[in-house]
């Protein structure tokens, strides 16, 4: 996974599908679960990641010389813990709603294996070029993969997409027969159960599209 | 005493850590595969869990909050990064213990002991703590009550990762025999499970209102 002569260009795209972090790497599944009932929390969480990662692969980048083997997971999680605090603050002075929804799932970066995995595997062996095109790819392969689950759970679980009506509602009247022809919202889909069903599901489509692709 | 129990019960079954909070869902799907390791896993993360959250408890409420008694200073800024270096020590010192004195084991966990410290679960456990948000634990609240709240709101919470990384090992342990289609092998139908394992865990909801 790690190969070292791998060119910058090459490592930014291998972050989309190759090498995504969600699909194929199984990295970073707590915030995967966790904020993608809706798409806003999916996205603001996924930019937040992408920014952290950023920030950490550039500077284990340019530490990579200075590190000792024993300390190493130390500095990463110092390192990441310092822009996990910048990223939360500026949530909670710019958007707080979204802060206070996100809750204790911002701090929860600083252990989000992906940006740890990419700190061991990429920018702790790489120059500045490699690691900074790395952490673009894996940050935009993660939030893709956020958005469409966020996606998919706001839409089937609530009919919305960004808190803005896209199915129709269904109503109501008293005696239970149905006055307007609506989507009935699997409320299944914005509970946890439903976080662990559609990423198995779509888990499972992406490695038969991986094997369909392999045999052809 | 209501409220340890209600604590315990909501940390361990009503807001299971794993099914509710996706917390430590990295070791959920990574140490699954038997139930000796899920087991030893489940001890682990509980212990870690448990000291942690106490020492943090403590460092949070008497010097770092906003009012803290010992330093006039508001020091939460560095909360985040004083957290994991607390756990990434507390991990250590239990590695070093256990492969002294359980080296069978040791092997066993592989790469999964030192990757505790990235064990979601224990940074989730001590920021909700932090968080508060029942107001159980926090001195100014609860008092020094608060800390004997978080001691048992760890050990429960433990517990909980426990029973589900244990449940889900015996699953998977009779799936090995079973004929799973070959894209959802691994993972997805460890994930699948899991959401039926959460659907089960939704009926203890309402349970503590």
């Amino acid at each position: 996974m790690a190969d070292a002569t791998l060119s910058p260009l090459v490592r930014f795209r291998r972050g989309f599908f190759a090498e995504n972090a969600v699909f194929v790497q199984v990295l970073g599944m707590c915030p995967t679960l966790a904020v993608t009932n809706s798409l806003d929390g999916a996205i603001t969480m996924g930019i937040a990641t992408s920014f952290v990662l950023l920030c950490s692969n550039i500077v284990v980048s340019l530490l990579r010389n200075l590190l000792q083997p024993h300390v190493r997971i130390l500095i990463f999680t110092v390192t990441i813990a310092t822009f996990v605090t910048i990223a939360d603050y500026t949530l909670k002075a710019r958007f707080y709603d979204l802060s206070v929804k996100l809750g204790p799932y911002v701090p929860l970066i600083i252990v989000n294996c992906l940006i740890i995995g990419r700190a061991e595997v990429c920018a702790s062996k790489q120059g500045l070029p490699a690691a900074v095109m790395d952490g673009l790819g894996q940050g935009i392969g993660f939030t893709g993969a956020l958005a469409v689950l966020g996606t998919i759970r706001e839409l089937l679980g609530a009919g919305t997409l960004l808190n803005a009506r896209v199915l129709p509602e269904l109503t109501r009247a008293a005696d239970g027969t149905i006055e307007q022809i609506g989507w009935d919202p699997w409320s299944i889909m914005i509970m946890p159960a439903g976080a662990f069903i559609t990423l198995g599901i779509l888990m499972g489509l992406a490695n038969w599209i991986a094997g369909r692709r392999k045999a052809a | 005493m209501g409220t340890i129990v209600l604590i315990a019960l909501t940390a361990a079954i009503i807001n299971n850590f794993v099914l509710y909070y996706f917390l430590g869902i990295c070791p959920f799907i990574g140490v699954s595969r038997q139930v000796s390791m899920a087991v030893g896993m489940g001890l682990a993360v509980t212990f870690v869990m448990t000291v942690s959250a106490t020492v943090t408890w403590v460092i949070n409420n008497l010097i770092l909050a906003a009012g803290a008694p010992l330093v006039i200073a508001d020091l939460s800024f560095i909360k985040y990064v004083i957290f994991i270096m607390v756990i990434a020590g507390m991990v250590q010192l239990v590695e070093m213990y256990v492969r002294k004195f359980y080296p069978g084991l040791y092997k066993s966990f592989g790469i999964f002991l030192p990757l505790i410290t990235t064990n979601c679960s224990i940074l989730g456990c001590c920021l909700l703590v932090d968080l508060d948000k029942n107001g159980w634990f926090a001195l100014a609240q609860a008092g020094p009550i608060g800390l004997l709240h978080t001691i048992v709101f760890a050990l429960a919470a433990g517990g909980g990762f426990a029973l589900a990384i244990t449940l889900m090992a015996g699953i998977r342990e009779e799936l090995d025999v079973a004929d799973v289609p070959r894209p959802l092998r691994g993972a997805g139908i460890t994930l699948l499970v899991a959401g039926i394992l959460a659907m089960a865990f939704m009926g203890f909801a309402g349970m503590g209102r």
